[in-house]
């Protein structure tokens, strides 16, 4: 128990720490901020206001959290953040407006990437494989999906071949970890780099020159009737086809995982390969297979990068997205719906920034980039509860022995 | 096989791996760019390296930051941890170097020299420590912990060297020059050959000592074969998590306050080269053997310094160093593949173990 108290402990002083700076600071502030929802009106706030009731509501989770117990205290910790956040999002739109549903679509737009590195990190690490090369799968996904698109003039066929990357960079990753038994994050690590290389190296070959066609990005679809609901048709109801295809595979994966026969084999394996072994599971090759279907869906998020979001290529451009993706998988403690609602966190903590950024606060761009990193850093702490791996997770299996 | 050759074989399998890695890249090239172009780019990479006395001693410069980043994830190995944050620690290092070498110029250069040197260190040794600690703590792993804290720590030498840091005489964003009471001397005229690669070597020295010679170091080793029988037997393998990452940070900051203090002279913003990287294959090169890293350091700031001259003369990109780089780690860490390529017996040893996400 000690751990997790003191994780506690530690996350509820941090929070109330937060909160009093937050009412010491909002009772300094002049001026008022015009919150709104798009079309449907706008309320003006006065920042003073916002700024003592928002910090106040942050201590009290704080002390709440401290003395609760069990399941409510992930309430009160709910409740603190949100209050430190909201106070946040209002002092950054003084003496302009901020429209709440476009801060919100962009959210769901960038935990897009987020959310389908953690379902591929989920994929492998629910067999028993850790897979810290996330990053490098999108990198290549990205890369691969962008130049095939130029070549092909078609930015659908850039996507297959994007998720045909991120696949191929998988099978290296089996290959490595479960036929040659090395160390997974040490491969891991030895794919990122490679990454790093193949894909500097094909930009710098092939996509330096002039007169290459433009790569369409693919087009934003607004779903029939459901688009047109106020506020929350814009948020979740009109986006580019990733975005609706990462839905789509949670609830796949999370239906996969949890009752059909290959999920009950995907996590006998990654709890206890033994047992799995001795009722007729093939443990590795369920881990191969595994460990490639998570690749194809972190190529699919590399897709995003190139092809839904900037229609180009550049070096690095999934900027830690893959790690930051995994630090979502752990959030929501390997299971799908959990890690897509950390991917939610890291979305908005990347839109918050970005708006930020647009509003022009004052504040340097690379302090606020920090923003989603340290968030990370936070969440990892466990302050959401103790995140358990399966229990054979990073292990090989040698069957037999 | 006994005596002297049972240690020399140790050696035969990343040798091998290089060698591979090379001849990867160099069909590579073949394939996409022609026989010539490759023939062109592997000269240019050997008389980039070596050809005159001032490339060889270009470098040793070029190897100075990857002996102590592989130095500095070496360490972190023989804990169990790994420590891919010595970018990170790298860039504070050479960001409080900086701040203290050019702001603090009334001291005589055997007080300011030292000062500017261990403040890159301490700065360095926070930002490792503090993953550390947090995994100490709350079990947070080491591995997301420090590639989050490489992030900030850019971002945040990026934001002070453009912003209060800034030198307003410069064209391009950089600092200041440190003062000269703060520069690591030149060892030989007419090169840039400073004594940060002495500083490297006796670093070496230091780890080897710590951990063969030192109490502290058979902690860490013991903590890093089994922290469970460590902690049965008294170990406070928490501590040791925090002191390890520490002291990997500290290495890593002396590579930043070397780079600035030996080599610029000052700390540009774009002064990325992916050295805590790097130090990750270097440190697997060398089979986290501290005394291995210095030939493992050497072979990396060869190929780095090379390969100016490699895209100089048949236009290959640099980034075939990258490749060659992932296929070095690659065939070292999964050495059944060389063993299975060169057909050498003997069983293949554990490189590392590292333990899945720390759930304890």
């Amino acid at each position: 128990m000690g751990r997790a108290v003191r994780a506690a402990s530690l996350g509820a002083g941090f929070l109330a720490l937060s909160g009093g700076a937050v009412a010491v600071a909002g009772s300094l502030l002049e001026g008022t901020a015009r919150i709104g929802f798009g079309p449907a009106g706008s309320a003006v706030v006065p920042l003073r206001v916002a700024g003592i009731m928002c910090g106040v509501i942050a201590v009290i989770a704080a002390i709440g959290w401290f003395i609760g117990r069990g399941r409510g205290r992930n309430w009160y910790l709910g409740c603190g953040a949100t209050a430190i956040v909201a106070f946040l999002i209002t002092a950054a739109a003084r003496g302009t407006s901020l429209d709440l549903t476009g801060l919100m679509a962009q959210s769901v737009r960038m935990a897009t990437p987020i959310a389908l590195g953690a379902l591929a990190g989920i994929l492998c690490e629910r067999s028993g494989v850790i897979n810290i090369a996330i990053e490098g799968m999108m990198l290549t996904g990205a890369c691969a999906g962008f130049i095939t698109a130029t070549f092909a003039r078609s930015s659908g066929i850039g996507v297959i071949a994007a998720v045909v990357a991120g696949g191929l960079m998988a099978a290296l990753h089996a290959l490595l970890t479960i036929t040659h038994r090395t160390d997974q994050i040490v491969s891991g690590t030895a794919i990122n780099i490679l990454a790093v290389g193949i894909t500097g190296f094909a930009r710098r070959s092939l996509l330096l020159r002039e007169g290459l066609p433009m790569v369409k990005i693919l087009p934003t679809i607004h779903l029939p009737l459901l688009s047109q609901i106020p506020i929350v048709g814009p948020v979740l109801f009109s986006h580019q086809p990733i975005v609706f295809v990462s839905v789509a595979l949670l609830v796949i994966i999370h239906i996969g995982l949890y009752y059909t026969p290959w999920g009950v084999r995907t996590r006998a394996c990654g709890e206890h390969p033994r047992a799995a072994d001795t009722v007729g599971i093939r443990v590795n090759r369920l881990r191969i297979i595994n460990v490639i279907a998570g690749g194809l869906v972190a190529g699919l998020a590399g897709a995003w990068f190139s092809l839904e979001t900037t229609g180009t290529f550049d070096d690095v451009m999934t900027s830690g997205k893959g790690f930051i993706a995994l630090a979502a998988m752990i959030f929501g403690k390997w299971r799908p719906f959990g890690a897509f609602l950390g991917a939610l966190l890291f979305g908005f903590a990347d839109a918050l920034q970005i708006k930020l950024q647009v509003l022009g606060i004052g504040i340097p761009y690379q302090i606020l980039g920090m923003l989603p990193y340290l968030v990370t850093i936070i969440a990892l702490t466990g302050l959401v509860g103790r995140a358990v791996p399966p229990a054979a997770d990073g292990q090989p299996y040698i069957s037999g022995e | 096989m006994t005596g002297p050759w049972k240690h020399w074989r140790r050696a035969l399998v990343p040798v091998l791996a290089v060698f591979t890695a090379l001849a990867a890249g160099f069909l590579l090239v073949t394939l996409t760019n022609g026989f010539e172009a490759a023939r062109l780019a592997y000269s240019g990479l050997w008389a980039g390296a070596f050809g005159r006395w001032r490339a060889l001693a270009d470098s040793l410069v070029a190897a100075t930051p990857y002996l102590l980043t592989g130095l500095a994830v070496t360490l972190g190995f023989r804990c169990g941890l790994f420590n891919i944050g010595a970018e990170g620690q790298l860039y504070v290092g050479a960001l409080a170097a900086a701040a203290v070498g050019v702001h603090i110029t009334v001291l005589p250069w055997a007080i300011h020299l030292p000062l500017t040197v261990l403040a890159g260190m301490a700065a360095g040794m926070a930002w490792g420590a503090f993953p550390g600690w947090l995994k100490a703590r709350t079990g947070a792993h080491e591995v997301i912990n420090t590639i989050m804290m490489n992030f900030i720590a850019i971002a945040l030498v990026d934001v002070l060297v453009k912003g209060p840091l800034c030198d307003p005489a410069s064209t391009i964003p950089r600092t200041a020059n440190v003062a000269e009471t703060a520069r690591l001397p030149l060892l030989a005229p007419n090169t840039r050959l400073h004594a940060g690669f002495l500083l490297a070597l006796l670093c070496a020295i230091g780890v080897w000592l710590l951990l063969t010679r030192l109490p502290l170091g058979f902690e860490i080793r013991a903590v890093g074969a089994n922290p469970d029988a460590a902690q049965q037997a008294g170990i406070r393998v928490r501590r040791s998590y925090v002191l390890a990452l520490g002291m990997s940070g500290a290495i890593a900051g002396l590579a930043g306050a070397g780079e600035v203090l030996g080599l610029n002279g000052n700390l540009p913003a774009a002064f990325s080269s992916g050295y805590g990287f790097d130090g990750i294959a270097v440190a697997l090169l060398a089979r986290a053997n501290p005394i291995a890293v210095i030939p493992a350091a050497l072979l990396w700031g060869a190929l780095r310094n090379g390969a100016g001259l490699m895209q100089l003369r048949s236009g290959i990109s640099v980034d075939l160093i990258n490749i060659i780089q992932a296929l070095v780690i690659m065939f070292v860490a999964a050495d059944a593949i060389v063993r299975w390529l060169y057909r050498i017996k003997g069983e293949s040893s554990d490189l590392v173990t590292l333990r899945g996400w720390g759930a304890q």
